[in-house]
């Protein structure tokens, strides 16, 4: 039996670490795939696509976004992965890459781009995948990517009105995710199961759930529980050791949802700060150790902690941050270059820090990160719109319920709009978590002499105009 | 499974407005909605261009109903709505399944 991988060159890395044609990738309905069937999958659907060298993953399934991913790195695609399918932003996606297509696996699929079907005939009923099995004829060959290939490009909103691209290469996405793999615990020559909350789209999903298992020798569940009903059952249903990779909002639910919680292995949290109390009554609740991560859309993860014990944070190995005027930059690792970060972080030691929040111009909604800059650019940007402003209403307790999130707020002046009108116009621009609860229609906003906007002349203006049941507000 | 099957059926379920209103206050009261309960039309989507719900406000919803009426309920995947096509729908569903 060839096993390709072993011999890699130093410029290429594999598709996958799987040391068998048999071992596991994922389970799919409570069905093992095994590697040999991922490639064939891979294989046949890198064949069909269109020639196109961009491609939005929208695969909702975990398995057949692993089966495009993969199929892109055969055929040298770069996936995309935005932020959020609001057409605004699909648009200007366009215009980044013209070449660019939708890959989805459902019926329905509003996105606006040239759309390729995920083809229903590929894996288990697939005469051509039944003939290679682990004795078959055709030899375990794990495709060898190049490690400067360009595997994924992520978007952010940037902090004007234009997305940014990250490009992230094979080589330094895998060397950060086998680093993260080792910090998890997830090498000791046991088969894990990942059981994520959280899209394969995002940044997080991408790294800790089909990247990790895929180069960890690992399986990762291809459904994306939801409920904590859900995740219960898919908890249960997971061989162990098995991991749940989530976030602070989907293990608060979990918490408060009153239902019996399965034991886990290991749970791994990120997208934003947990609480140590939380973090404690999550390992309490399903009976192992929780690790969180941090990291971002430009350096990718770089750091883990034991929340329920400490508020320090760990650099992955050979990471290091380093402050200058003011400003810290990663370096070292898997990052190319030294990397300026958005949060505010105080290096306590050689490899570790403590987050003491996010810079100004960054908003982060349920794991969805955004900048006020764009989120402004977006609102003055509609027909009608003479001035507006995002901002965060003061106190974190007006509102967030069980969940935890508070949501922003704006105030626009907008004499000929009214608010039902001015909020489809900002749905088609910006992802719905970002939408403002309240939304005021105001004559003019409160402006100080050199143009600026106190956050608490803003903030005055929830108060004067908080909701009465029964009058909306904003309705002009 | 979820039992998705008795939602696909249940095209008309019999209207139980002093439900609807009672689910409609607690949605409107623990989402911090900009809507007075009575004016929700019980007929429109609650998820998406509707009345607004995200799939956070979704996660938000469920405790509520579990909370409330002793419903755990399931999906599919997060795409999986169903249960939020409408107050309506949704009233329909809590009468059916409630278990307090």
């Amino acid at each position: 039996m060839e096993y390709a991988a072993g011999k890699a060159a130093d410029h290429v890395k594999p598709l996958l670490s799987h040391e068998s044609p048999a071992s596991v990738v994922a389970y799919r309905g409570g069905r093992a795939i095994q590697a040999q069937q991922f490639l064939a999958d891979a294989r046949q659907l890198a064949e069909r696509m269109p020639s196109g060298k961009h491609v939005l993953n929208a695969c909702v399934d975990r398995y057949h976004f692993a089966v495009g991913l993969a199929a892109g790195l055969m055929s040298d695609k770069a996936n995309l992965l935005p932020s959020t399918y609001a057409p605004e932003f699909v648009r200007q996606l366009a215009q980044f890459a013209p070449d660019a297509f939708v890959l989805t696996d459902q019926a329905h699929c509003d996105i606006d781009l040239p759309r390729f079907r995920y083809p229903r005939d590929l894996g288990e009923r697939n005469p051509r995948c039944a003939a290679v099995g682990p004795r078959g004829t055709a030899p375990y060959c794990v495709p060898q990517i190049p490690q400067e290939q360009v595997a994924a490009i992520v978007f952010t909103s940037g902090s004007t009105g234009t997305p940014l691209p990250y490009q992230k290469s094979w080589g330094r996405l895998t060397r950060c995710v086998r680093d993260g793999a080792s910090r998890l615990g997830l090498l000791d020559g046991r088969a894990h199961t990942l059981i994520g909350t959280v899209p394969a789209q995002h940044m997080y999903g991408l790294e800790s759930t089909v990247l990790l298992a895929l180069q960890s020798g690992n399986a990762f569940a291809a459904e994306r529980p939801f409920f904590p009903a859900d995740i219960c059952a898919a908890i249960v249903a997971a061989r162990r050791p098995r991991a749940l990779v989530s976030t602070p909002i989907h293990l608060r639910t979990l918490l408060a949802a009153g239902i019996d919680l399965p034991p886990l292995d290991l749970i791994v949290c990120a997208t934003a700060p947990l609480s140590q109390e939380l973090a404690r009554e999550a390992e309490q609740g399903f009976k192992t150790r929780l690790l969180e991560i941090y990291g971002s859309t430009e350096t990718g993860q770089i750091a883990t902690r034991r929340t329920a014990d400490s508020a320090v944070w760990h650099l992955w190995p050979g990471v290091r941050l380093r402050s200058d005027h003011g400003q810290v930059y990663a370096e070292g690792g898997h990052l190319e270059q030294a990397t300026p970060m958005c949060d505010v972080l105080e290096i306590t030691g050689e490899d570790e820090f403590l987050l003491h929040g996010r810079t100004a111009d960054l908003v982060n909604i349920a794991g969805k990160r955004s900048s006020f800059g764009y989120l402004n650019a977006q609102l003055t940007a509609i027909p009608g719109v003479i001035d507006g402003a995002f901002f965060l209403r003061g106190g974190a307790d007006l509102d967030g319920g069980v969940t935890g999130i508070s949501r922003l707020a704006a105030a626009v002046v907008a004499p000929d709009l009214d608010a039902g009108t001015l909020l489809e116009h900002l749905r088609r621009r910006i992802d719905p978590v970002f939408l403002p609860r309240p939304l005021l229609m105001v004559e003019r906003l409160p402006r100080n002499a050199t143009g600026k906007l106190p956050l608490q002349a803003l903030q005055a203006l929830c108060d004067r105009d908080s909701p009465e049941p029964g009058s909306p507000q904003g309705s002009s | 499974m979820p039992d998705k099957a008795p939602l696909v059926q249940q095209s008309a379920p019999p209207v139980d407005v002093d439900l609807e209103r009672e689910i409609a206050a607690l949605f409107v009261q623990a989402l911090n909605l900009e809507i007075a309960p009575q004016d929700i039309d019980p007929e429109a989507p609650l998820y998406g261009a509707g009345l607004g719900l995200d799939s956070i406000d979704i996660l938000e919803a469920a405790l509520i109903l579990s909370k409330q009426y002793g419903i755990q309920l399931r999906a599919d995947s997060p795409e999986n709505h169903q249960i939020f096509r409408s107050l309506r729908h949704l009233a329909g569903y809590v009468a059916a399944r409630r278990t307090k």
